[in-house]
């Protein structure tokens, strides 16, 4: 196990290595930075002085290394547009993206994971059939007219529920939660369950798949066969088999879901890292949009290193096998 | 005594869309107290849905359509869910064929024995595990408390089937149902779990059901035997009338096509009961036909020399070399093949007899030692263009005809890719001829060229693999367990094919086998292999009459009793 999670962090360190030196790029390839940061009545010895003073005419490589540098000490630069520092703009949106996806995560799982066991057991019933085919419009329906879908119905013809944005939060400081009010559960339902809609169908319609494929298996048979009752057959035997492919996808769906949160962010005006770097597209900010490069690949790299770990403890073949 | 279980009359039907299938007519079957029942039968015959049937597990969409099954006066066919599942574990056991899969392989051995007291007895916690230790020493587990928390892949077969046993005993019922409990399993394994069923039935007063296909295993264990053929019970007797002088036409001839061991024979006996109605195949002048040319029938000359061969793999990883646990699964093997015989290779699993095979097919490189095809040097150099032609001669035909022929390809794809790729002919169209010729040579006929692979079955199977290992014009043939998937009389048949391509087309064959009369049919000298090294290499005769290895000695000890059988044809 040792080794395999070496190797993995190697593997990591490559692919974090790859990305950093592409987001640099941004920066020489997208617009000159001198340009971005100073006024347009800037004389030419004011631009060569900031070119001085920000090193851009050091040798590529000496700049990338300082790049690097302050990358992993969380320094990437100025937002060219709020002129703030960028890891500080990415912290104080993070909370929001992190709670929209933690609450669409856990809707995705519970439904999920219930109603594919259900149509899984219960396979051919009347219940079944109309779960997979409302499950197929989950899968084919593209998120935002989900999303407009839910506000037109929620709040602009219903009522019960907000638009748009994040209300009821409380500061701690260093974390702005919104799920411990009331107007806070109320402005964040509608954006997580438009989230998570597409990875509630993907995990049921998978832990059905995988459901329909173990309970086959002989040692279900012979479970079975000892006379064990149906609950244990389906929990504690058929379930568990179920699990490694599972994670894999969650793991992978996890990653997915924070960084491609954009476009709920953006029909739910979310004030999360989505909504930021689309408005960062929207102005040129590089320096937002290389430090948001930097920190998906960082997101999917180590989610990755989890569901490697997590398939250790789900399936002892892997851990004694090594 | 009184019957344990008795069967009368059941019908078992499985309603399809096309129509209803009927899996068991008429079945008849007694066991007592005490009694091993040998179910036995070829795939399909039905003898599975019996134990099924009985514990009341049959694959939907199956029912019992008639008759009843009455386990100590109750007739199971009339219980509910709730009841059958009080019975199942408590009152009937069942052992199913691979250990491989029969257990959850997420769950210690020991949890799964525990769940399985827990629900059968009233034991709970301490007092069940220790059940569980007990029933694990009974079976013959060593070290039963350390072992209650490993894992089900951390026991070899032969072990495990054993966990599966006392999972099975965990309820003590009064009835066993072993389904093809050690096809799975070498030879020495197979005695002692079929002695350990033996005790166990003879110390519980058990009842045993024994459904397999091997005739060696009702020799040794059953006390009776019930014969079952397209789901209908032909013959029921004692085991010594039914393996001595059978009666029905059907076990006559199933008990003439199990391969002899005590001599050897021209050609195997086929079951003529079922191959009644297929007519003769139509066979090709190979000294005319092109499967023919660029043969040489020279006899006398090397084909296969394996020379000080060598191969290693790491079995645990380590930055130190010497931490590194490595298994020597070739160990300093050298024989020779003459061109023209068949050479075979015995041993039990893990003996290296396969990877052997893939050292000379050049699928792994060894790590030391030489391989040479008729004389060419082919593992020291194995991408030069030299050891690419001499490796051309060598074609391999594997053991499961399930999974070595390429489901998404066309019978005729499938056959024609050795051809292709080795540019053998000049056209599209002679490569269609000579596809076609060969399906008709190994006797499935060239229409079959359009089909897909799964409309086939075993045996047939195995003819495609072979008609495929032919389109290259191999000079050696290289047979990893070719008929150990298949029943006996699909086994006699395909044997007998081989032997014949044998001899039409002066193949040199590498034969690789654990069934040892099936060896000394087949084979003119015999390499005995265990832990990776040869013990004894003879000719064929002079290994089976006197033996000098101590290891070859044993294996022929562990070949199942065939007394019975040969008292029977003399």
């Amino acid at each position: 196990m040792f080794f395999f999670i070496l190797r993995r962090l190697g593997q990591s360190l490559l692919v974090m290595a790859i990305v950093s030196a592409v987001s640099f790029s941004l920066f020489n390839f997208v617009g000159d930075p001198v340009n971005n940061m100073v006024g347009q009545d800037a004389t030419r010895e004011q631009r060569i002085e900031i070119r001085q003073q920000l090193g851009l005419d050091d040798p590529i490589l000496s700049q990338y290394t300082r790049f690097l540098g302050n990358m992993v000490q969380g320094d990437f630069g100025l937002s060219y547009r709020i002129k703030r520092p960028v890891d500080d703009l990415i912290l104080e949106r993070l909370p929001a993206t992190l709670e929209l996806v933690f609450v669409s995560a856990v809707i995705a799982l519970v439904v999920g994971i219930t109603l594919g066991i259900y149509t899984g057991i219960r396979r051919g019933t009347w219940a079944s059939r109309a779960i997979l085919s409302v499950s197929l419009i989950g899968v084919s329906l593209p998120t935002f007219i989900i999303g407009i879908a839910l506000i037109y119905l929620f709040a602009v013809h219903l009522r019960w529920l907000p638009s748009s944005g994040r209300s009821g939060t409380i500061d701690f400081g260093w974390w702005k939660t919104s799920l411990l009010t009331v107007d806070g559960w109320r402005a964040i339902i509608l954006p997580a369950i438009t989230l998570s809609l597409f990875q509630l169908t993907l995990i049921l319609r998978l832990v059905r798949a995988e459901m329909l494929e173990v309970i086959q298996t002989d040692f279900i048979k012979f479970a079975r066969a000892r006379g064990l009752s149906e609950r244990a057959v389906n929990f504690r035997h058929a379930l568990r088999n179920t699990l490694v492919p599972v994670i894999t996808i969650i793991g992978l769906n996890t990653g997915g879901l924070i960084a491609f949160s954009v476009i709920t962010e953006t029909v739910f005006q979310w004030p999360g890292t989505g909504l930021m770097f689309i408005q960062a597209v929207d102005f040129v900010d590089v320096p937002i949009m290389a430090a948001y490069l930097v920190f998906v690949a960082l997101l999917f790299v180590v989610i990755n290193l989890v569901v490697d770990i997590l398939y250790f403890i789900v399936d002892p073949r892997i851990r004694l096998g090594g | 005594m009184t019957d344990l279980l008795q069967i009368t009359g059941l019908d078992v039907e499985f309603p399809t869309r096309r129509g209803t299938i009927s899996a068991a007519q008429n079945v008849h079957l007694t066991v007592k107290p005490g009694e091993v029942v040998g179910l036995v039968g070829e795939s399909g015959a039905g003898k599975s849905t019996i134990g099924n049937a009985i514990i009341g597990l049959l694959e939907s969409p199956g029912r019992v359509s008639a008759g009843s099954i009455l386990f100590e006066g109750d007739d199971l066919c009339l219980k509910d869910e709730t009841a059958m599942r009080a019975i199942r574990g408590n009152r009937i056991g069942m052992i199913f064929q691979d250990p491989q899969t029969s257990l959850n392989p997420l769950m210690t051995v020991g949890a799964q024995l525990v769940e399985t007291i827990e629900k059968t007895e009233a034991a709970r916690g301490k007092a069940a595990e220790a059940r569980a230790i007990e029933l694990l020493e009974q079976v013959g587990i060593t070290e039963a408390k350390a072992r209650l928390r490993a894992y089900p892949h951390q026991f070899s077969g032969g072990m495990r089937q054993r966990v599966v046993i006392a999972l099975a005993l965990a309820g003590d019922p009064d009835l066993i149902i072993a389904d093809e409990p050690t096809t799975a399993l070498d030879v020495s394994i197979q005695a002692q779990i079929l002695d350990l069923i033996k005790r166990l039935c003879r110390e519980r007063d058990l009842g045993v059901i024994i459904v397999t296909h091997d005739i060696g295993v009702i020799a040794n264990v059953a006390d009776r035997v019930v014969v079952m053929y397209r789901g209908e019970v032909v013959e029921t007797g004692d085991v010594a009338q039914i393996l001595g002088s059978p009666r029905h036409e059907y076990t006559q001839s199933l008990i003439a096509a199990v391969p002899r061991a005590d001599c050897k024979l021209e050609r195997f006996s086929s079951v003529d009961y079922i191959e009644g109605g297929t007519k003769p195949f139509k066979r090709i002048d190979v000294q005319t036909h092109w499967l023919g040319k660029a043969q040489s029938h020279a006899r006398g000359e090397t084909a296969i020399e394996a020379d000080h061969l060598n191969l290693s793999f790491v079995l645990q990883k380590a930055v130190l070399p010497r931490n590194r646990k490595m298994i020597k699964a070739v160990d300093d093997v050298s024989f020779k093949v003459t061109q023209g015989q068949t050479f075979g290779l015995v041993g039990e699993s893990g003996s290296g007899k396969s990877t052997v095979a893939r050292i000379i097919t050049g699928l792994y490189p060894p790590d030391a030692g030489v391989v040479r095809v008729l004389g060419q040097d082919v593992s020291s150099n194995p991408k030069s263009s030299e050891a690419r032609k001499a490796r051309r001669a060598v074609q391999m035909i594997f053991q499961d005809p399930y999974s070595s022929l390429n489901a998404r390809m066309k019978v005729m794809d499938i056959v024609a890719e050795p051809i292709r790729f080795y540019r053998l002919t000049s056209s599209e169209g002679e490569t269609r001829k000579i596809v076609g010729d060969l399906l008709d040579h190994v006797g499935l006929g060239a229409q079959v060229a359009t089909r897909y692979p799964h409309e086939f079955s075993g045996g047939q199977r195995q003819r495609i693999s072979i008609a495929r290992a032919l389109a290259s014009r191999p000079r050696i043939l290289i047979c990893d367990e070719p008929t150990s998937a298949l029943d006996v009389s699909v086994q006699a048949t395909i044997l007998n094919l081989l032997k014949d391509l044998q001899q039409e087309l002066g193949l040199t064959m590498l034969f690789i086998s654990h069934d040892l009369p099936v060896i000394r049919q087949m084979c003119d000298q015999i390499a005995v292999m265990r832990n990776g090294q040869l013990c004894e290499v003879a000719e064929a005769e002079a290994l089976f009459n006197a033996p000098k290895h101590d290891y070859s000695r044993h294996l022929l000890d562990l070949m199942p009793r065939m007394d019975l059988l040969e008292s029977a044809s003399e």
